[in-house]
């Protein structure tokens, strides 16, 4: 990309080729447009030999007789009125045709560009805004397929220029030359225009993403910047890109502006030319006035061909960048190849293992350093760790969001990696530490589309503590919740998100500390509800449950406790263990009763208010 | 209270579509929003003129040299040719020069006065309160500041001043052919009579078509954002082919609008060419009949039949413009509904009373609140917490709690009664001072992509690297500082996410930090901090408070415990309000029950 920026002539070819793509893949709908330009064309010219018939057959022997046939007059009207509907179907076809091929192509592409949107990793995601993504998928599929609209009209009026040329040479071969000398002048006025235009439309382009991407930012985070009251800073932010736009657009626009006039003069200036010349070869005897008439004629006729032929170079640069942008997304690798294998089958607990697992942001900075552990089928193990330790990364990379530097994650057997698409949400569900709720209904959020009954949606709202709240909505599973789901707390939130695992019955379970905004007497119903809803599954042993705490409820369902520091297993046993003989791990989790400025409260810990 | 300063009372505030806004309308007031674009206006037409001269020097230039040059009665003459040939030669530059400024200021005006629009739109959006912004989505506010502006500069350019042009073309060709004669020249309008007639019924169904494109450009823009912010739910339940089936509905959804509008212009477009044929016709068999009657001879007619492509060129142009006009107002209806959006927080401006530095006190006066028809969340509130008090809220998930956070910081603003800080109703105190006086910090804060810096910026534009690390250290947050990969140059991604939440709200928190307000509200600002940490930054916020007003709304009791007052909110109303030690030993009470479970959630 960007090789052939500064080349004027590479960004015609370049121009071409992505109408050339546009071709190939409709070449019905363009043949139709093309049809329809050509027959305009040829009823435009039908236009005036109607008049030149009327005026010889009727009008002039209607003046000299002073009658006329009243079939005459049926006669101009019809033919006039045939042309020009005639005319008028092929304009609509020309314009139709081409709108149907430009807004197919738009869609194709979109379809293509968000495919791959839902198909590149995190990772990609991670670089790659928002506002960014939105720009890619609408201003620049947009720009890659403006000259389509022309180029009908453009490839029509060709076969105009090509008769005219034609005609030129029969009448005067000297003449013909020295009007021809237009094309090599609208060529070179081309390649200046592409080479000044395309640098600006690249940055045009650019820029159009960036003001995109603040403005979904900003109105993204439009709480923040109202409670900091930063409207002032956000609006110079977002000016300062709108205005750069603006400046780039002046240019391009003066560069525009410069390209369609020199083209339009052009064949004016080669009529000029032809006409000097001419007199000079009447005078020599070499052609008679008809024959230059002739040929300055028929160089005017050209000019139309070359003004319809500039509106499509002049969206050529646009296009070339727009598509490029796109192509970009298109050809982005880093997509996450995934195996053969199938799910394993039943309804108990999967086995999970974690091999040797490393995984970094920045190089020689380890987030996640030889992890190894292994957890039985139906058992639960928690993960417990300082904030930073490492464990939302470990919860990304048990559910495959990313992909390991080293070692391996293990589900029942099977490296996650060789599961086929799909495969591994089958068994394993995430519920991650900040709910992300869709712009859906209650029931939409939680079966995410999955053939899941009512009743086993309330099951899991039950278990999640949510079935209240929602019973309480004046539409119920069916009322919407608007984008991100802002009509609830963030508590209620992350209910419904918990509940959206539960409803799947996964065989391995992980809650990234997925009950932080509840409060405490909700998050132990919920605790009691999952304790005795996993185990309540068809087999011996209920779910697998993988959990990130903080709170001491919640590290007690554990079998087992992993305590993580800096990216590493500090320590592993059970909760008892570990807190007798860790302190790092008790001062942990025993912060809220240590409060050295609490402690001295009368009743500290709780000891007489459980009655 | 006055009734002025009365809410709607289903607070049926929702962003402004623009659709009803008729198509003059928009374009005056456009105008009125983007006063560049009248910028030397008069220059611009004038120059439009001269460049639309430039299309008869050559036919000219041709007929003269032919009768003059090459026919001359003497034989050719070349001087004469040559001559003519420099004159317009001379002519074709001068007008193409008046074509390439004439455009160049037309592309000046429109882009700096879109990019006014495009600003303004931005900034109300931002100034609008938080229940509207929330009514429309991200994708579609975006389209609404970025591509629909972009649809708007098209027609500035391309159509405006042309169609101006054009009218004038039109008005000059039917004098020119009622010169030559009144009754052709009536049989030519009326040949049009039906086009013109018809425009208004195709500029409604293109009016309609383009502003069904231009919203489905919003949902379009908005089905994509949605699973893009939201991949990693996509990924993790392997929903990419719903998604996708959802974003694939509004492509077509888009492309059927799309192919609709463009086939309403192209049919409107070939009326005008039916309407020529007529005329021509017309003009002919009138022009025989005249003929007869002695009032016009053969050449005049034919003269005529010439003159009426002088006509039908300009109409023709004019309805062009026209239909693609309509996709411009569809867009600048769209960003002018955003501006139409009362801002019904309005800020007192500079009127607005300037809260004092120093501690605050708050008062809420029977406050009652309520969403957009729904129930009240608050009701008969009456609550005073005075200067320089740490007051902790507490009550179980959906009882309110956060309400009141959000009309402290009036982020909305009570159905009825009155919040009060330092005695002044939050409705009568500038926004600036208020912003300055009184920081939330949300439970989910929102990151913007850049470094922590940056991002702690937001809460004091100027603060040093070295302000910025004592505040760190002040709350206990030094170790985390300097265990980050890049320090505090560290990138934090987009909405923060290559941090965990916990760390986001480290981040929140010190930019709250750094504000350094009169009243500091925190809704459950440290709830994904592991305990050990949330203990110390607890300790370290209280010895920061000292001198400020704060208000926590927390779950987690230990904070409740360290305060100087709770208060208790279970339904909607406070039904408690004491020390913790006190409420506690309420038997059978809110409080009491709360706490009992917390307690039985960490005495393990």
């Amino acid at each position: 990309m960007g090789d052939k920026r500064a080349d004027g002539r590479g960004s015609t070819r370049a121009g071409f080729a992505v109408l050339a793509v546009a071709i190939r893949r409709e070449p019905w709908i363009f043949t139709l447009s093309t049809l329809g330009s050509v027959l305009f064309g040829a009823l435009t010219v039908a236009d005036a030999w109607v008049l030149g018939w009327s005026t010889d057959n009727v009008v002039l022997p209607a003046f000299e007789t002073g009658e006329v046939g009243a079939g005459s007059l049926v006669a101009i009207l019809a033919l006039f009125v045939g042309v020009a509907i005639l005319r008028a179907v092929g304009i609509v076809a020309r314009r139709l045709g081409a709108g149907i091929m430009q807004y197919r192509m738009q869609a194709r592409t979109r379809r293509a560009v968000t495919r791959q949107y839902l198909s590149l990793p995190m990772e990609w995601h991670q670089r790659h805004p928002t506002g960014e993504l939105l720009s890619n998928a609408n201003s620049d599929v947009e720009a890659a397929w403006g000259p389509i609209a022309p180029l009908p009209m453009a490839v029509g009026t060709v076969a105009m220029m090509v008769i005219a040329v034609g005609q030129m040479f029969l009448a005067d071969l000297v003449l013909a030359l020295v009007g021809l000398l237009v094309f090599p002048a609208v060529i070179a006025v081309n390649v200046i225009y592409q080479n000044l235009a395309q640098g600006w439309m690249t940055r045009a382009q650019q820029l159009r993403a960036e003001v995109s991407e603040i403005a979904h930012e900003s109105f993204d985070g439009a709480m923040v910047v109202k409670t900091l009251g930063r409207e002032p800073e956000e609006t110079a932010r977002f000016a300062a890109k709108a205005e750069e736009l603006r400046d780039v657009n002046i240019r391009v626009g003066r560069i525009r502006a410069a390209f369609d006039p020199a083209l339009a003069a052009l064949p004016g200036i080669g009529v000029l030319f032809v006409l000097a010349f001419g007199v000079s070869r009447v005078l020599s005897g070499a052609a008679d006035a008809g024959d230059v008439v002739t040929v300055a004629y028929l160089l005017t006729i050209v000019s139309f061909p070359i003004r319809s032929i500039g509106w499509l170079l002049g969206e050529f640069p646009r296009s070339v960048v727009g598509y490029r942008r796109v192509r970009a997304v298109l050809d982005a690798a880093g997509e996450m190849p995934y195996g053969e294998s199938p799910a394993t089958g039943g309804r108990s607990g999967a086995r999970l293992d974690v091999d040797g697992l490393g995984y970094r942001y920045v190089p020689d900075q380890p987030l996640l350093e030889d992890l190894t552990f292994s957890v039985e089928p139906g058992r639960t193990v928690a993960l417990v760790g300082a904030t930073a330790s490492g464990k939302s990364t470990l919860t990304t990379l048990l559910t495959r969001l990313v992909d390991p530097d080293s070692g391996q994650v293990v589900v029942d057997g099977t490296d996650v990696r060789d599961l086929a698409p799909g495969q591994l949400a089958a068994m394993v569900s995430l519920v991650p530490q900040t709910a992300f709720l869709f712009d859906d209904t209650v029931r939409g959020n939680i079966t995410l589309g999955a053939d899941v009954g009512d009743a086993d949606v309330w099951e899991a709202l039950r278990i999640a503590q949510g079935d209240g709240f929602v019973a309480a909505l004046p539409a119920g599973l069916d009322a919407r919740l608007g984008e991100r789901g802002t009509s609830l707390s963030g508590g209620q939130r992350q209910r419904i998100s918990l509940a959206r695992a539960l409803v799947r019955r996964p065989r391995l379970l992980i809650l990234d500390d997925a009950t932080s905004a509840v409060d405490p007497e909700v998050e132990g119903r919920i605790l009691a509800g999952l304790r005795s809803g996993l185990a309540a599954g068809d087999g011996a042993d209920g779910s697998t449950l993988v959990v990130v705490a903080y709170r001491k409820a919640t590290i007690a369902l554990a079998d087992e406790v992993l305590h993580l520091e800096g990216g590493r297993i500090a320590d592993r046993g059970t909760h008892a263990e570990l807190l007798a003989r860790n302190p790092s791990y008790a001062r942990l989790v025993n912060a809220y009763e240590q409060d050295p400025d609490h402690a001295g409260h009368p009743g500290h810990g709780g000891e007489e208010v459980r009655t | 209270m006055t009734t002025t300063q009365q809410p709607k009372a289903d607070g049926s505030t929702v962003m402004e579509t623009g659709e009803d806004i008729g198509a003059m309308d928009t374009i005056r007031r456009g105008i009125s929003h983007s006063p560049e674009l009248k910028e030397g206006i008069r220059g611009t037409l004038l120059l439009a003129v001269l460049a639309s001269v430039g299309q008869v020097i050559v036919p000219i230039a041709v007929q003269q040299t032919l009768d003059r040059g090459l026919n001359g009665a003497d034989g050719p003459d070349v001087s004469y040719t040559v001559w003519m040939g420099v004159a317009a030669a001379v002519g074709i530059l001068i007008t193409s020069y008046a074509s390439y400024a004439m455009t160049t200021r037309l592309f000046t005006t429109s882009e700096r006065g879109l990019a006014t629009l495009r600003i303004k739109a931005f900034r109300h959006v931002h100034d609008l309160p938080l229940l509207t912004q929330n009514t429309e989505r991200r994708g579609a506010l975006v389209s609404r500041v970025t591509s629909d502006v972009d649809q708007v500069s098209q027609f500035l350019v391309f159509g405006g001043l042309l169609f101006v042009v054009s009218v004038g073309q039109v008005l000059i060709a039917t004098i020119v052919m009622l010169f030559y004669s009144w009754q052709l020249a009536l049989v030519v309008w009326l040949c049009f009579a039906p086009l013109f007639l018809s425009l208004r019924f195709f500029q409604r169904k293109l009016s309609d078509a383009y502003s069904t494109v231009r919203r489905q450009v919003g949902l379009l823009l908005s089905a994509i954002s949605e699973p893009v912010v939201g991949a990693a739910v996509v990924r993790s339940y392997a929903v990419e082919a719903r998604t996708q089936a959802r974003i694939d509905e509004a492509i077509s959804a888009h492309q059927v609008a799309s192919t609709r509008a463009q086939g309403f212009t192209a049919f409107s477009f070939s009326l005008g060419g039916v309407s020529a044929g007529l005329a021509n016709a017309g003009v002919l068999i009138v022009g025989i009949w005249l003929g007869f009657a002695g009032d016009i001879s053969a050449g005049e007619v034919l003269a005529f039949a010439f003159l009426v492509t002088l006509f039908v060129g300009p109409v023709q142009l004019g309805t062009q413009i026209l239909t693609d006009a309509q996709n411009a107002i569809a867009g600048w209806r769209r960003v002018i509904g955003i501006l139409d959006t009362p801002a019904d927080l309005v800020d007192p401006g500079v009127d607005g009373e300037v809260l004092p530095r120093g501690p605050i006190d708050v008062r809420f006066e029977d406050v009652e609140f309520a969403y957009p028809g729904g129930p009240p969340v608050l009701r008969e509130v009456t609550l005073a917490i005075d200067a320089g008090r740490r007051l902790a809220i507490v009550g179980a998930t959906g009882s309110g709690k956060s309400t009141f956070a959000k009309l402290l910081t009036r982020l909305m603003d009570p159905s009825s009664g009155s919040v009060l800080l330092d005695g002044v109703d939050v409705r009568k105190i500038s926004e600036r001072s208020l912003r300055k006086s009184v920081v939330l910090v949300p439970q989910e804060g929102f990151l913007f992509d850049d470094t922590i810096t940056a991002n702690v910026r937001y809460g004091k534009l100027d603060a040093s690297e070295a302000e910025i690390l004592a505040s760190a250290e002040e709350l206990g947050l030094a170790d985390w500082v300097a265990g980050l990969p890049h320090g505090l140059e560290t990138k934090v991604g987009q909405r923060g996410e290559s941090l965990s939440a916990g760390e986001r709200q480290l981040v929140a928190l010190l930019r709250a930090h750094l504000a350094d307000p009169d009243l500091l509200v925190l809704d459950e600002a440290t709830s994904a901090v592991d305990p050990a940490l949330e203990m110390r930054i607890g300790r370290a916020l209280e010895r920061l408070m000292s001198g400020r007003t704060s208000v926590t709304i927390a779950h987690r009791l230990s904070t409740a415990e360290g305060a100087d007052e709770v208060v208790v909110v279970d339904q909607g109303r406070v039904v408690q309000r004491g020390h913790h030690s006190v409420l506690r030993a309420e038997q059978g009470s809110v409080y009491a029950g709360l706490h009992t479970s917390w307690v039985a959630q960490q005495g393990q």
